[in-house]
């Protein structure tokens, strides 16, 4: 019914969203691999950084992929005061209270930004966003091209920092053993912390290969989210490699699905995909067997 | 700790003393104002909606209370009781008990239909006077609550008017248009007029090739585009909420479709001035059939500069809300009573013209408006303008679009 190249579109197209959300997704599946807590504030830190890029980008006249540098050590900062002042001392070492006073700081993260922004949704304007790469017959946008780049290089480098620096190895041994890792002479609450700052880091990331093409108001992180909890089952809780192939397969799956059975339906393909992954392999395509 | 002691006498002569003093100031006060509860959801999903709602209805506020308030009444002031309907109907319903304990006359607004439906529906049971502003679902006004009134007009209107104007639109032109695709949020307003618009369409001889749905919010809209382009349509008509509408146009001019036009039809963005400013390109051309202020009207126009006076876009919220609230009050004038039986007859046999919509003279059957008609609209230039019915345009069309 479609002509192979229509088909090829969407493939490609596909997997340059899902690096994307692999890369929202990374953010949320170390936290969880490391502190053992599912972040509720996700999607409401990745509305803020969007609002941070989009302040710099149409305040400021600065080039948007210019922003993810600064952002991104600043989220890096936001998020180590977050975890270690805030959420650490609030949940006094209970996963259950963790879990409520990150969906609480969500609350006040979305209505924060209300009250600040309005509820109006902002766009960055300028031709940046319809520049297109000819591909053959296949016109692909090129912020998304630029887009799937970074995000697949930040896995990489993400990979590489967990396996090859002393940060790293901390952060990989409280991941396995905390009270080990505690006895051994490392830092449990400054790791714990600098695990969540680089889950935001990738947000602020995310944020900037976002917003050429996409738009903000105080909810949009929710769109982002839910298909990043789903990625994070997916690719195996914890797992880096996990939720960059995780991310595209779902980009693929989303975008094919939506192909033949309607945007509406396509999303379907997504759960089906989870619910197969939960029956046949529940630790995920990477996650390490319990 | 001990209060220092008041005997009890002294506390009764300082208050027969301070109830003396205060007795005069009642007696010169002012008249009591009147209290109008204004409803939106300016929290959620919605939010966007809901400020401009609450804007037009401060504005009409505003000047009805300069112009010397309800005349009727001495000469009283409105006084606006504003509750969040946030986004759903339960809080909606909510906002409309606390409005009846406050005491309000009437409540104007509500936005979504679902919203309006239970709203409307929680202020009948206090036979409570309550105007819809925006809500199309034909089912407001054809449930029968006698408090129940709608001042625009409603979706069956909406689509026989699209369709109709449409045709005379393809006909004018010499019927460039012979295939359609339809786009449509996959939700009760877009999937409901994407099926009608599947009935009625080969009725004027134009074949729908696909209808497309999409949810709300919607991530991506490459592949919408991609079935367009290789459906190679004369026509789109899309129906979906604004962002979504967005990113659809955007992605729609980088994968270089251009059809011969593109009709939306109750559409969020197609005529909405941030759109038009922001995406110059994306919007050149696009038609919709709407609701939309009178292009022509002097005090519509006075508003409009107001409104961007304020920063913000004169989207058809604010001329809604602006003409509903003149309604409530024309009403309340012409019951010179804030009684609700009173307001509601006077609604029922309201005549109201001082509103900034390309209406014809108002006059209610069953709760609904039979001088309302939605206009269609092109985004020409920088400008949005209306280009349908003949009689309120303030442009001639461009159709079908050069390519």
């Amino acid at each position: 019914m479609y002509t192979p190249s229509i088909i090829a579109e969407a493939v490609v197209n596909g997997l340059l969203t899902g690096a994307v959300y692999a890369l929202v997704a990374l953010g949320l599946t170390l936290v969880y691999g490391v502190l053992h807590i599912i972040n509720f504030a996700h999607g409401a830190l990745l509305t803020c950084a969007m609002f941070a890029v989009w302040a710099l980008s149409d305040g400021l006249g600065l080039n948007v992929y210019l922003t993810i540098p600064p952002l991104a050590v600043l989220f890096l900062c936001l998020g180590y005061g977050l975890q270690r002042w805030v959420i650490g001392p609030a949940s006094h070492g209970d996963d259950g209270n963790t879990l409520l006073v990150t969906l609480g700081l969500s609350i006040a993260i979305e209505n924060g930004l209300l009250a600040a922004f309005h509820a109006d949704t902002r766009t960055l304007s300028g031709d940046a966003a319809f520049d297109v790469v000819e591909l053959g017959p296949m016109l692909l946008s090129r912020p998304r091209l630029i887009g799937f780049g970074v995000a697949v290089l930040v896995a990489v480098l993400l990979w590489a920092l967990l396996a090859g620096t002393d940060a790293g190895k901390a952060i990989r041994a409280v991941a396995k053993e905390k009270m080990g890792a505690s006895l051994a002479g490392i830092d449990v609450r400054h790791i714990y912390a600098l695990t969540f700052g680089l889950g935001c880091a990738c947000l602020a990331v995310a944020a900037g290969l976002l917003m050429p093409t996409f738009y903000v108001n105080p909810r949009v992180g929710n769109a982002f989210v839910l298909v990043a909890f789903t990625i994070v089952v997916l690719g195996g809780m914890g797992s880096v490699p996990g939720a960059l192939l995780g991310g595209l397969l779902i980009g693929v799956v989303e975008s094919l699905g939506g192909l033949f059975l309607g945007e509406s339906l396509g999303q379907a393909g997504i759960f089906v995909l989870f619910i197969l992954v939960l029956l046949l392999r529940p630790a995920g395509l990477f996650g390490a067997r319990a | 700790m001990r209060f220092p002691s008041i005997s009890r006498r002294a506390a009764l002569r300082g208050a027969a003393a301070t109830s003396l003093l205060a007795a005069p100031s009642i007696l010169r006060a002012q008249p009591a104002s009147v209290k109008l509860g204004i409803l939106q959801p300016v929290t959620g999903a919605l939010a966007q909606d809901g400020e401009l709602g609450r804007l037009g209805a401060q504005l009409a506020i505003e000047a009805i209370n300069a112009a010397g308030g309800i005349k009727s009444l001495g000469g009283a002031k409105i006084e606006m009781v504003f509750a969040d309907a946030r986004s759903n109907p339960e809080a909606a319903t909510q906002e409309v008990e606390r409005l009846q304990a406050e005491g309000v006359a009437a409540i104007v607004g509500g936005f979504a239909s679902p919203i309006c439906l239970a709203a409307s529906q929680a202020a009948a049971r206090y036979n409570l006077p309550y105007i819809v502003d925006v809500g199309v679902a034909d089912s407001i006004v054809d449930r029968g609550l006698a408090n129940t009134f709608r001042f625009a007009p409603g979706f069956g209107m909406f689509t026989s008017v699209a369709i109709s104007n449409l045709a005379k639109l393809n006909e004018a032109a010499g019927k460039p248009i012979k295939t359609v695709v339809l786009v449509h949020e996959d939700g009760l307003f877009g999937a409901g007029l994407a099926k009608l618009m599947n009935t009625e369409l080969p009725k004027i001889g134009l074949q729908v090739l696909e209808t497309i749905s999409h949810p709300t919010p919607a991530r991506d809209m490459a592949n919408v585009a991609l079935r367009i382009r290789a459906l190679n349509p004369d026509l789109v008509i899309p129906s979906s909420y604004y962002n979504e509408f967005v990113l659809l146009a955007r992605t729609m001019q980088q994968q270089r479709i251009r059809p011969k036009g593109i009709y939306a039809v109750l559409n969020g963005a197609a005529s909405n001035y941030r759109f038009v400013k922001e995406f110059p390109e994306a919007a050149a051309n696009v038609m919709d059939c709407n609701h939309w202020y009178h292009p022509t009207n002097p005090l519509a126009l006075a508003v409009k500069k107001q409104v961007e006076a304020a920063g913000k876009v004169m989207a058809y919220n604010v001329p809604l809300n602006y003409s509903c609230v003149g309604l409530a009050a024309d009403a309340i004038e012409h019951a010179a009573s804030v009684d609700r039986a009173k307001i509601i007859t006077a609604l029922g046999a309201s005549t109201f013209a001082g509103h900034i919509m390309p209406y014809n003279a108002t006059k209610f059957v069953g709760g609904q408006n039979q001088g309302a008609a939605p206009v269609n609209l092109q985004v020409q230039g920088s400008d949005i303008k209306v280009i349908f019915p003949a009689g309120f345009a303030d442009a001639k069309p461009v159709f079908p679009v050069p390519a």
